[in-house]
């Protein structure tokens, strides 16, 4: 190897300027085995210049080794010996790359019937969604399952990538066929302000990935990457009442801050501003937002998603897992509610059974009161018969709690209104819900 | 954010403060902050693993910051291979002192000297591996719950499959296929007596948000970052020191001075260098940003098998 192989890159000059703190944006993918997700995200790194040589020499090494005729960049996403070994997706993988303009996390989710608690996981924490659909097999099952989720976690942007047009000549009248299908799947579903983009796409040839095709020149709109590039913070995140669910209490003790008495947490859904006036939950206690500190300087105003501290005019107790809300504008409080139940746990959810419900930061012990009825996540209906909840299962659950929670509905508030579900036994996460 | 965006958010006077700036937005470093504290919430004896390196010295910032203006409410831990570069062990003792908090240091070398690990021989000998032995007894030592760690999802494949806060049981293996889901911002702290977590704050960050965080918060790094004249020698197309004895090298491998700098700053007898002439913090951005070989691609340990990282994550490696 000669020497200049050993540079992480050409001479570089350059100073980078640009300071401006970028975006993060958070995909979802959905597909089901063999629609070429593994594919589209290896194009997508591929196109974007994201992957490195040595990866890039790796994933041709193995794809050679496998005998295959085009490079597999699945082998770029799938991180464990078993998916490599059974050539499938077990868990959700992240991977990133970024463009001048945003950083990109891509949550790279299982697209198979049991994997259903790794798609509401991947979704969860995502802003956009892909969900993928081979163009010679059109809408199934699989895809019905796979819009359900996204719209049950009121993910505000989807894209659906009719993937492997260069397997069907690249024919807008099945683009067509396939997006008319979607569009009745459309119709059943429960929120409809979620803004829907079709694009044909061939990952593996690269048609509409990063770069236009000029095998589809009958389709006019954006490819994926320059859809993803002008989504716009309001066209990903709902604005709507703050919560700010205290974490932590910080009283350093110092002689500096001897009195200091700081309430540090992450607000969420709008924003809080000195002087505004609070009420402490459940305490009820009313005061006043003193001052607002990031780290070592005070602010006017805490900014939606910014992990503050908050100091208060008065001296109130306030402990880990209060909240503090504008005055006049209080959530629910309530010993009981009724969500909508994904259940991830190999033990059954029954009615009767305790679990741990940890609502934000806030922890409490709640009984299962009903299971009003499962909903089948492919739109064919609901079952009421059911009196458990088994791994993979989604269904309306009434919950009561040994003291009461301050929430809104999922609909309102993604943050305050879902809730995950501990066993105390196995302590493991069981499940998620979004209250009604 | 769009820029119309950032301008509402700019400052108006806080009474009696002069300071009038426009309130970070930066989506990783609150994550990082929230997760921080988390931590400290739900956990009752915390410690922050410590090598010295670019991303723990961003996880102390990061802590400064989410428990300003208290103290880090948790120590440092080093686990110490006893062949680190001199100059991150300078540079960690110069950092702890300014912090004012403690430093727990366990040494690799104890563990061989009571004969639980034995030193591996040869021209790719590494104490690498060794430190998990070192790590779960300390973790034992201390009662430690959990273990904040600097790991990115970016760095490697088995890690992109990594929780935020991540279980190990009584023998601090990881149980890939048996994970925690992590659902919106709720992270599951509840485990039992023995069980240990391993926290991740950095988790969605990659290597350029790290190296762009620290340009822009003038964070202190030790100078083996930069590029610098080093004796080395050229060994399997990877570039080896050859100023400290620990790197072993054959007779006919030959010494020459070249401009180099480290990448990572890993145990030096797995960490090569590559040529570089980025000498400020700005140059080494630029460096990564153009950069054509991934990060860990420096790093031998990795280059052992394909599941190299996976295997010892089992195991209980950080």
């Amino acid at each position: 190897m000669s020497w200049h192989l050993l540079k992480l890159s050409a001479e570089s000059q350059c100073q980078i300027q640009n300071t401006k703190e970028m975006e993060v944006l958070k995909i979802a993918t959905a597909g089901s085995v063999d629609d070429g997700k593994s594919t589209l995200i290896g194009r997508l790194l591929y196109d974007t210049k994201s992957l490195t040589d040595d990866k890039l020499e790796a994933i041709e090494k193995t794809s050679k080794q496998k005998g295959y005729d085009y490079l597999d960049f699945s082998l770029a996403t799938d991180g464990l010996v078993a998916e490599r070994e059974q050539g499938i997706t077990i868990d959700v993988a992240h991977i990133y790359y970024s463009t001048p303009n945003k950083s990109y996390i891509i949550a790279d989710t299982p697209g198979h019937v049991e994997y259903t608690r790794n798609m509401v996981t991947g979704a969860s924490t995502s802003q956009a969604a892909i969900i993928l659909i081979d163009a010679r097999k059109g809408v199934i099952e699989q895809t019905n399952r796979h819009f359900f989720i996204n719209n049950l976690l009121r993910i505000k942007d989807v894209i659906v990538a009719i993937n492997k047009m260069d397997l069907v000549d690249y024919s807008e009248e099945r683009y067509n066929e396939i997006k008319a299908d979607f569009e009745e799947l459309m119709s059943k579903r429960d929120y409809q302000d979620q803004k829907i983009t079709f694009i044909p796409v061939s990952a593996l040839k690269g048609d509409n990935v990063v770069n236009r095709s000029e095998k589809m020149a009958w389709y006019k709109g954006q490819t994926l990457l320059e859809h993803f590039e002008e989504l716009d913070r309001k066209d990903i995140f709902n604005v709507g009442t703050p919560r700010f669910p205290v974490q932590y209490v910080i009283r350093p003790k110092t002689e500096e801050y001897h009195d200091f008495r700081g309430f540090a947490g992450k607000v969420y859904g709008g924003e809080l501003s000195v002087g505004d006036e609070v009420v402490v939950l459940p305490s009820m206690t009313k005061s006043k937002i003193k001052e607002i500190y990031f780290y070592d300087k005070k602010y006017k105003t805490a900014t939606r998603r910014s992990s503050v501290t908050i100091t208060l005019e008065d001296e109130i107790n306030v402990s880990r897992g209060d909240m503090l809300v504008k005055a006049g504008d209080l959530p629910t409080i309530d010993k009981q509610f009724t969500a909508t139940v994904s259940w991830m746990d190999s033990q059954n959810l029954t009615v009767g059974s305790k679990y741990v419900v940890q609502h934000g930061v806030n922890k409490v012990l709640a009984k299962v009161e009903n299971i009003h009825h499962k909903i089948n996540p492919d739109y064919s209906g609901i079952d009421t018969s059911i009196n458990a909840l088994g791994m993979n299962d989604i269904a309306q659950v009434t919950f009561r709690l040994n003291k009461p929670i301050f929430y809104d509905s999922f609909k309102n508030h993604r943050t305050n209104g879902s809730f995950i579900l501990i066993d105390n036994q196995s302590n493991t996460t069981a499940g998620v819900g979004f209250i009604n | 954010m769009s820029i119309v965006e950032s301008e509402l958010e700019t400052l108006v006077d806080v009474s009696g403060s002069n300071e009038l700036e426009v309130l970070n937005n930066n989506a990783l470093e609150n994550e990082a902050i929230y997760i921080l504290r988390e931590v400290a919430a739900q956990f009752e004896k915390p410690v922050l693993l410590f090598s010295g390196g670019k991303d723990s010295i961003t996880l102390v910032r990061l802590a400064q910051k989410a428990f300003f203006p208290a103290k880090i409410p948790f120590p440092l831990m080093h686990i110490d291979t006893g062949h680190n570069f001199p100059e991150t062990i300078a540079f960690r003792d110069k950092l702890v002192k300014e912090l004012g908090v403690e430093l727990i240091v366990r040494n690799v070398q104890d563990s061989i000297d009571q004969g639980k690990v034995v030193e591996e021989t040869g021209k790719y000998s590494s104490r690498n591996m060794l430190q998990t032995t070192t790590l779960l007894d300390a973790i034992e030592e201390f009662k430690f719950d959990a273990c904040i760690g600097g790991a990115r999802r970016d760095e490697e494949k088995a890690r992109a499959k990594e929780r935020i806060f991540s279980v190990r049981d009584d023998f601090g293996q990881w149980d890939e296929k048996n994970q925690r889901p992590e659902l919106f911002d709720m992270l599951n702290g509840q485990i039992e007596l023995g069980q240990n977590v391993r926290v991740f704050p950095i988790s969605n960050w990659t290597e350029l948000d790290v190296w762009s965080y620290i340009q822009k918060e003038n964070i202190e790094i030790p100078s083996i970052y930069f590029a610098h004249k080093r004796k080395i020698f050229l060994r399997d197309g990877f570039i080896w020191s050859a100023e400290d004895d620990v790197v072993f090298r054959a007779e006919d491998e030959k010494v020459e001075e070249r401009m180099v700098r480290f990448r990572t700053v890993g145990d030096m007898s797995c960490t090569s260098a590559v040529l570089s002439h980025a000498d400020t913090i700005e140059k080494v951005v630029g460096e990564i940003r153009e950069s054509k070989i991934s990060e860990r691609g420096a790093r031998i340990d990795d280059k052992r098998s394909e599941a190299a990282m996976e295997k010892r994550k089992q195991q209980g490696y950080f």
